[in-house]
């Protein structure tokens, strides 16, 4: 099953297999934690097709959908927040 | 007698009083700069560097015996990455020889950070590697164990809190016996630095050791924060609220601060200067009161201003709402080429567009930041409303001024937008929009304070000159020939403007209304000030003045103009300080001009070919 990342829904997590970026962006993504193996989960997308709120390990971040096309997914599964006791 | 000869031997061997040079590296959002504060003290300055035409944080300070100047770099990711920080850091690091280099990276990042470290550290100069936010990674759980991390990296590691101020000695003093442990300064050596697949491999083997990531993070109080001030319905609203309020607060703080100012500079004018220059010459005298004084009182009254928003700013930018903002008004202005940054610096620009100019600093692409100066001249100013609010109540009737007001407003946005959908092709920004959305921290007035200072400090640096040598220009302008009445059609502005009558005329703007728009070349606040000369009226007659010398279609058209042209002297100084190239500022001032003339046009012709 191959997702890319701008069509996973807002509270589902998955596996990042493999990234398709180039130049910029991609270094960009290695910088930010989106390495294939990884795991991320979509928290929320801004409205009116705005941007993408990404949470990977502790960091959580930002990206334009148009960029988020060259990543690739695998096992979504939804995403229970744990909280604080 | 042996210890000063100790001492003797040391200076020779540091090379005497020569300063060594530290430059301070890391990601964004590591809070390098706090730290860079935290160790130098309140003296930092943004200066150019010797030799490159960029402005660098720089801050002297005394380690030990030795005098050492630090440079905080531009927050980088890698260092052979492609955006225009990544390649001024290279180009700084090319250029200058360095004693030393402090790496600093986030506690609660530092898997993904610390491949930088490293490759910092194959460039050969002598490292420091400073652990920051040590509190935030205490409270995830992130254990790190510095004395492993050291003994693997091979240079002293540091954990530390700027914020709280926590680990600062141990930091100057590890950096102190870096110091004393290299005496001499080394070139970066950019071809030692291992591929970015073997960085990452060995930073993966380091951190498998030294540092301990808790498997599963807690949802805590950002998360909670989040769910509120983002989504779809409430986040926007919230958002414009938000920026209400930092424009109230701009208002309600600073322009009664301005005020006082004003005041102080006119006693200061009266009852020192003028007595001072009462014997000399009445043209000596008009010099010093008109030209010198209201030139250093254009400067002073926008201090208090630069200080109010930096401190706004500081509180928006630290708490980590800036970058959410950024991505509630991404979509909208990502298809006008600009980020969701540039959009709050357009709505802060509805204040003053001086600060707002300064304020895209927080966009690291030039072409992106370029567009966005472009564009943010075109914001409505505290400035202009009071110009536009006298205008409105002098020639409308109290029914269709605050409707004339809104389509100000309106024109403003549109100047604005169709100069970013001009535009967004020349000055493309090919750097990605990814960005870190930082958990949401508390600002301490400290850190505000300072940015408050920091940045008011650089402004009064760096835009005084240009902005008294502008006021006297007009003053000249104004007052010569001597024998003239002071801003009449006799003077060299006179001239000028009944040689600019064929240009003006079509669009409804006598040559006496046209001196009027020189002073608004300089400050807006000066222009009601400035027509009262020009028309021979005072503050009491200027409204009943101005009502008998345009009807309503002359008055929205040199409003039109007023708004669009250019918004004053200090942004243009702003503007050139900040891009560095005439050439832009010399398209940041022609493009308006021509705007407004063609806007005003379009509104005059049109208003009398209906007849109006």
């Amino acid at each position: 099953m191959n997702l890319t990342l701008d069509r996973l829904l807002p509270e589902h997590s998955a596996a990042i297999t493999s990234v398709t970026a180039t130049g910029m962006a991609s270094e960009r993504m290695a910088a930010l934690g989106l390495i294939p193996g990884r795991q991320v989960t979509l928290l929320r997308r801004a409205p009116f097709g705005g941007p993408l709120h990404l949470r990977i390990g502790p960091t959580e971040l930002m990206i334009r959908r148009t960029d988020a096309r060259a990543i690739l997914l695998d096992h979504v599964h939804r995403w229970k927040p744990r909280h604080k006791p | 007698m042996e210890t000063a000869a100790q001492a003797l031997s040391e200076r020779s061997r540091t090379g005497g009083l020569r300063t060594r040079v530290v430059a301070v590296v890391g990601p964004p959002n590591t809070g390098k700069s706090t730290f860079f504060n935290r160790i130098t003290g309140a003296s930092a300055r943004v200066a150019n560097w010797p030799g490159m035409t960029v402005d660098i944080t720089t801050a002297r300070v005394l380690l030990g015996d030795a005098m050492v100047k630090l440079a905080d770099l531009p927050g980088i990711y890698t260092l052979d990455g492609h955006s225009d920080d990544e390649a001024l850091v290279r180009r700084f690091l090319d250029a200058v020889a360095l004693d030393a280099i402090v790496a600093i990276v986030n506690a609660t990042r530092i898997e993904l950070q610390l491949p930088l470290v490293l490759a910092l550290r194959a460039t050969g100069v002598p490292l420091v590697v400073v652990v920051n936010m040590s509190d935030e990674a205490r409270k995830l759980g992130v254990g790190i164990d510095t004395a492993k991390l050291s003994d693997a990296i091979g240079a002293p590691v540091v954990a530390v809190s700027a914020k709280y101020g926590e680990g600062i000695e141990p930091a100057q003093r590890a950096l102190r016996t870096t110091l004393e442990a290299n005496a001499a300064p080394a070139r970066a050596d950019m071809a030692a630095v291992p591929s970015r697949a073997l960085r990452e491999a060995e930073s993966a083997r380091i951190c498998a050791h030294a540092v301990h990531m808790p498997v599963v993070l807690p949802v805590g109080t950002s998360a909670a924060l989040d769910r509120v001030l983002l989504s779809p319905w409430v986040g926007l609203p919230l958002f414009f609220l938000a920026m209400f309020g930092v424009f109230e607060a701009v208002y309600g703080i600073a322009v009664p601060l301005q005020d006082a100012m004003k005041w102080l500079l006119d006693a200061f004018k009266n009852d020192v200067v003028a007595p001072l220059v009462a014997p000399a010459p009445a043209i000596v005298r008009s010099f010093v009161q008109d030209g010198l004084v209201d030139g250093v009182g254009t400067v002073a009254t926008f201090v208090p201003l630069m200080a109010v928003f930096f401190g706004a700013m500081a509180v928006i930018e630290d708490s980590g709402y800036l970058s959410r903002a950024a991505w509630l008004m991404d979509a909208a202005m990502a298809r006008l080429g600009l980020d969701g940054r540039a959009f709050v610096m357009q709505l802060m620009g509805f204040g003053c567009n001086v600060p707002a100019l300064l304020g895209t600093r927080v966009m690291r692409n030039r072409a992106a930041r370029l567009l966005s100066m472009l564009v943010i001249p075109f914001s409505l100013c505290s400035a202009r409303l009071q110009v536009f609010l006298f205008m409105t109540s002098a020639v409308l009737s109290p029914r269709a001024a605050p409707v004339a007001l809104f389509a100000l407003y309106l024109m403003s946005f549109a100047a604005a937008f169709l100069t970013a959908f001009v535009w967004k092709r020349r000055f493309a920004s090919h750097e990605p929009l990814m960005m870190e959305l930082p958990p949401y921290r508390l600002p301490t007035l400290a850190m505000v304070a300072s940015e408050a200072w920091r940045a008011t400090s650089h402004f009064l640096h760096r835009a005084t000159a240009f902005i008294i040598v502008g006021v006297l220009l007009i003053w000249v302008l104004t007052h010569f020939p001597a024998s003239a009445a002071p801003a009449g059609p006799d003077t060299i502005a006179g001239h000028l403007a009944a040689w600019l009558a064929p240009v003006f005329a079509p669009i409804g703007i006598d040559p006496v209304m046209s001196i009027t728009l020189l002073f608004g070349f300089v400050a807006k606040e000066i222009v009601l000030g400035g027509m009262a000369v020009v028309v021979g009226a005072g503050p009491n007659e200027l409204a009943g003045a101005v009502a008998a010398r345009l009807d309503w279609v002359a008055a929205m058209s040199f409003m039109i103009f007023t708004l669009i042209y250019t918004p004053c002297l200090s942004a243009i100084a702003t503007i050139r300080n900040e891009s560095k190239s005439l050439r832009f500022t010399v398209l940041a001032t022609a493009w308006p001009l021509a705007l407004a003339w063609l806007a005003s046009f379009a509104f005059y012709q049109g208003a009398r070919a209906f007849g109006l």
